[in-house]
């Protein structure tokens, strides 16, 4: 295992930490322990947690740190390898075949690949980063697949040969638990749980993240958002709907709604489900003007 | 480090807390140790608080047992304060995992609630003889259609095809040398598909008396229908009975299963034994990505929490999750009891298993089902 304790001058998991905020994201420390040990170890960093607590903006955000490239592969029930790694270009290697004529050719050449995601990131590892996005959506033979990706960091081309990486590519999985991953996966890298974060926390980071909201705006959302997370939704809102709730919020307030209404009237925002709303609807008034105070 | 038996001690303090883990039922392999240390050498002693972000994110504890995780490491580096607070639930994980290494095929499940809380849910040991009865013709069906109706999933081989995503190129160009050349078809690929694994709970306790015998049967007719099917039984045990069920006639193999079970007709602690299925790997694997499909009727003795976080875990790990009781008849079937209420959200369908040929046709419509 090579150990690199010092990557573009972050040594330190609260050097990686105020490196983040300047990209626009607050890491807690356990997130900020876990990307930098992935980092120095040269491991995958593997994110699960809730929707919508920030796990593929943390990704970003690591990217924008080491001022890489992101590479973004989205996983699907039914992804393969084709869409992983590469493809041969058929219609050109069909046309290419017809215009050589009698000269013999190399149709497996550089010109007729196609390069997908994880090929990219394994060609130039030291200018990307790459994102493997909700990967409990794959099959689990994609997972399986991953696994010989993610310790070797090679890939083969039969007809080329073997691809692989100069040196280690940083690599983040996210995953919302939908189903449990497989445990080899996750013993291969870096793990971590973002949970939603404490008030303190997520106030700061709606301010951060919206453009003027004001903090006592700001509080009551993060209030009514984490009571709201506490009912039995089924889909609680996250991190991303409390900025657009306070955004919407004061948008609504700025063309004159009254503070509680405003408020009410975004809810839209924050819950995006008919049944959620119906079962919330009695208790809205209360539950907002709790947050408020 | 050459000579294992001379760890200095600062290292033997890290790998000790470790094998403390394992001896809890965390799946730590040699590589997360490796990187343990790594990651401890690299933060440099800082705090206490520094070493256990370090196990979190190397060991990689599975969130739900981060309580647990967090006391066995209060009692591995703070000492024994922090024995008093170590919960009853621990215990209990601890006891499972022991009695699951011991014994191959029965696995106990816990008796910790014996004597103190639920004094009623006595065990019934029992053995069983299985009445020779005639073949239904739902049984015959389920033989019959199987191979073309239990569910698949995609491979990763391809295979020639009318029309495929992909292109054959080896088979076009081949073709192509006939006509001089010249493409005149272009040959397909797509993936060939494979058999799911199935998986079976069969609830034999007292009050699924009724419906054992048959769904024993069916259980033997499934195994035998498919190329993959795992079957258990639980009452107040868990037991595996895929093997007894492989013998070839049926009477030969329920008798061979019937001596294994020793529960029958006994107490139901489901939470208890789904728990226990989920504690030990090799069981655990049986359900991932799995049909799984449970005939109880969801009347338990126990905890409904433990059942509740049981199936919640098992739905994960299925592809498709499938509660069958005697209890609903009728498509328009609302759960009673307070476990089936709290397991509702989990289980993908909710359906009769009142008859075998309710069961059979269930199980032969999951083919045509997708994963939730």
């Amino acid at each position: 295992m090579t150990v690199r304790g010092n990557i573009v001058g972050i040594d330190s998991p609260e050097a990686l930490e105020r490196a983040l905020r300047t990209a626009y994201y607050l890491a807690d420390e356990g997130l900020a322990t876990a990307a930098y040990l992935g980092l120095a170890l040269g491991k995958p960093l593997l994110l699960e947690g809730a929707p919508g607590v920030g796990k593929t903006e943390a990704a970003k955000a690591i990217a924008a740190v080491l001022g890489r490239r992101l590479i973004r592969l989205q996983c699907y029930e039914g992804i393969d390898a084709s869409a992983a790694l590469y493809e041969w270009n058929y219609p050109r290697q069909m046309l290419a075949i017809r215009q050589a004529g009698e000269e013999s050719i190399d149709i497996y050449g550089e010109t007729f690949l196609i390069e997908r995601p994880m090929l990219a990131a394994l060609r130039a590892p030291d200018s990307t980063v790459l994102l493997i996005d909700e990967i409990d959506r794959a099959d689990q033979e994609f997972e399986a697949f991953l696994l010989e990706f993610l310790s070797d960091f090679q890939i083969s081309i039969p007809e080329r040969g073997t691809v692989r990486a100069a040196e280690r590519p940083v690599v983040v999985l996210t995953s919302n638990r939908t189903r449990d991953l497989h445990e080899a996966l996750r013993r291969r890298c870096v793990y971590h749980w973002i949970d939603y974060p404490t008030a303190e926390r997520e106030a700061r980071i709606v301010m951060m993240r919206a453009s003027s909201v004001a903090e006592s705006t700001a509080r009551a959302v993060v209030a009514a958002v984490g009571k709201l997370r506490r009912e039995p939704l089924s889909k609680a809102p996250g991190i991303a709907e409390a900025v657009d709730w306070a955004e919407a919020a004061t948008l609504l307030h700025a063309r004159g709604a009254r503070w509680p209404d405003a408020f009410k009237r975004s809810i839209g925002v924050a819950l995006k489900d008919e049944e959620d709303l119906t079962f919330i609807s009695g208790r809205l008034d209360a539950l907002i003007a709790e947050a408020a105070a | 480090m050459s000579d294992e038996l001379q760890l200095p001690t600062p290292v033997r303090v890290f790998v000790s807390f470790v094998a403390l883990l394992r001896i809890n039922g965390f799946a730590v392999a040699p590589e997360q140790t490796t990187a343990f240390l790594a990651a401890i050498e690299l933060l440099g002693p800082r705090s206490l608080e520094t070493i256990r972000q370090a196990g979190l994110a190397t060991l990689a504890p599975p969130p739900e047992r981060r309580a647990t995780y967090d006391r066995l490491f209060e009692l591995h580096f703070l000492g024994s304060e922090a024995i008093d607070q170590a919960g009853a639930e621990d215990e209990e994980v601890v006891r499972l995992q022991e009695e699951g290494r011991g014994e191959d095929e029965t696995l106990l499940a816990d008796e910790a609630n014996e004597s103190g809380l639920v004094a009623a849910r006595a065990e019934a040991l029992v053995e069983r003889r299985f009445a020779p009865g005639a073949t239904g013709d739902a049984l015959r069906r389920l033989a019959r259609e199987a191979p073309a109706r239990l569910p698949r999933r995609r491979g990763h081989r391809r295979m020639r095809a009318r029309r495929g995503p992909w292109a054959d190129l080896r088979r076009t160009l081949r073709e192509s040398v006939r006509s001089d050349g010249e493409v005149l078809r272009l040959g397909r690929l797509k993936r060939r598909t494979r058999p799911r694994k199935v998986l079976l709970l069969i609830d034999v306790s007292g009050s699924m008396k009724g419906r054992t015998d048959d769904n024993m049967k069916l259980a033997h007719a499934v195994v035998h229908a498919a190329p993959n099917v795992e079957v258990f039984t639980f009452g107040t045990r868990l037991t595996r009975v895929s093997r007894a069920l492989r013998l070839k006639r049926r009477e030969q193999a329920l008798s061979a299963a019937a001596h294994l079970v020793s529960d029958w007709d006994g107490g139901t602690r489901i939470g208890d034994a789904l728990q226990a299925f989920l504690a030990v790997p090799r069981f655990g694997g049986y359900a991932r990505s799995a049909a799984v499909v449970i005939l109880s009727d969801g009347l338990e003795r126990g905890d409904p929490s433990a059942l509740r976080d049981a199936v919640a875990r098992l739905s994960r790990r299925a592809w498709r999750l499938s509660w069958l009781t005697p209890l609903a008849s009728g498509p328009g079937f609302q759960p009673q009891t307070e476990a089936l209420i709290a397991i509702r959200r989990f289980v993908d369908d909710l359906a009769s298993g009142e008859t075998t040929a309710a069961i059979v046709s269930h199980v032969l419509s999951l083919g045509q089902r997708k994963a939730a």
